[in-house]
């Protein structure tokens, strides 16, 4: 029996300490390419978080029997079926966010963070930890591109989740939600992240 | 169904497109990873570029057959992801063995960068696209080698900033990775001015 602390630890190792966007830098392309609104953001983050879930329990479960030599293959079947069932549930229920999210739902097939935590994380551990460990990075995910999301929503049109948030005074910057205004804005996000990074450390030193 | 109608204004339309309007690693967002990872040095850069276009190019061309001449006459589209991203491992594995075989001089020199490029999501977007636009033969091999170009054009700009880069005084916060991105999106604004070119 793994007890609660272990899982809640292996949560929050997807949420901050490494956190798949922020720290691993990894599945950047989503990240980026649709995170023009906070609510984009959201829909993308939990449809990856889904397909981690799946794919890591299934890994999981399957650790025993795969032999070492065609591992890589079986979990890209295996996220590739997670990744259409999340494309038909998007298609059918959503039509207008998968309009909007369009082929980015499909291509994370190649995402390296689901391939990444199945290979490094869900091979090696038990069901439980692996689910643990799928929610704490789909968490951390969503919250990457939610605050990208959010931060080039407001900027770039002055509205959040739809609402708008400022008056008539304020001109907002379109750049920001077209692509320039992603590369700009994880580009500062990292950039205060490493000084914050450097001030931590110097405060230990 | 294999319609070769060439038209030259779609053609030219669509190689523009993708190379500066769409370009796959300003405006769309893909293959990021070797965009900040290889980008350091020029001629490893023109190495991946090269490689990059090629299994690009080729993969247009096995994953167009597959998907009109199998998955479409039996109701099979839904399956696209899961056949076009085997299809593009099982051939980068072959041109991997091919290149070592026949070249080891090409093989030594791109070494880890070609097995990678399966994992590169500009490949699998590019044969998807295909797909959902319902590009002919001739236009998605166009459209992928295009694509690769674009690709590869990102890439040697980028490389040839950060070459310069190395010798800046850059604020210590933005060392590294933060000002590859201020940079990728400087050169993104500029790519914008492009996209008044196609009217669609």
């Amino acid at each position: 029996m793994k007890n609660i602390g272990c899982l809640k630890k292996c949560f929050w190792n997807g949420v901050c300490t490494e956190n798949p966007t922020f720290r691993l830098m990894l599945g950047l392309c989503p990240t980026l390419a649709v995170t023009v609104t906070a609510k984009n953001g959201l829909g993308i983050g939990l449809a990856a978080t889904f397909v981690l879930l799946g794919s890591n329990i299934f890994v999981s479960l399957i650790k025993n029997f795969v032999p070492a030599q065609v591992r890589i293959p079986c979990y890209i079947l295996i996220i590739a079926t997670f990744v259409t069932i999340a494309k038909l549930v998007l298609q059918a229920y959503f039509p207008m966010l998968y309009a909007e999210l369009g082929l980015f739902v499909d291509i994370m097939v190649v995402n390296c963070i689901i391939l990444g935590r199945a290979e490094a994380f869900a091979s090696k551990n038990s069901i439980s930890l692996s689910i643990a460990d799928a929610l704490g990075m789909g968490a951390g995910f969503t919250l990457a591109t939610v605050l990208i999301g959010a931060i080039r929503e407001i900027l770039g049109s002055g509205q959040l989740f739809g609402f708008v948030l400022v008056g008539d005074g304020f001109n907002p910057a379109i750049a920001m939600i077209l692509p320039p205004g992603a590369f700009l804005t994880i580009g500062v996000i990292m950039a205060i992240l490493s000084q914050m990074n450097t001030l931590q450390q110097r405060k230990n030193a | 169904m294999l319609n070769m109608d060439i038209n030259f204004t779609r053609i030219i339309a669509l190689v523009i497109s993708a190379i500066f309007v769409n370009n796959f690693v300003l405006a769309r967002f893909l293959g990021l990873c070797p965009f900040v990872g290889v980008s350091q040095k020029l001629d490893v850069a023109v190495g991946m570029g090269i490689s990059m276009t090629f299994v690009v190019t080729m993969s247009s061309i096995i994953t167009w057959p597959i998907y009109h001449y199998i998955l479409v006459p039996y109701n099979l589209e839904y399956l696209n992801i899961i056949s076009f991203i085997l299809i593009i491992a099982c051939f980068v594995q072959l041109v991997e063995i091919f290149v070592r075989k026949f070249n080891p001089i090409l093989y030594k020199a791109l070494g880890i960068y070609l097995p990678l490029i399966t994992c590169n999501c500009a490949v699998l977007f590019v044969t998807l696209l295909n797909a959902q636009n319902n590009l002919n033969f001739i236009e998605s091999i166009i459209h992928g080698f295009s694509a690769g170009v674009g690709f590869a054009l990102a890439l040697i700009l980028m490389t040839s900033i950060r070459e310069r880069l190395e010798t800046a005084d850059i604020p210590k916060a933005f060392r590294g990775v933060p000002i590859v991105f201020i940079i990728a999106g400087l050169m993104s604004l500029a790519f914008l001015g492009f996209s008044g070119l196609i009217v669609e």
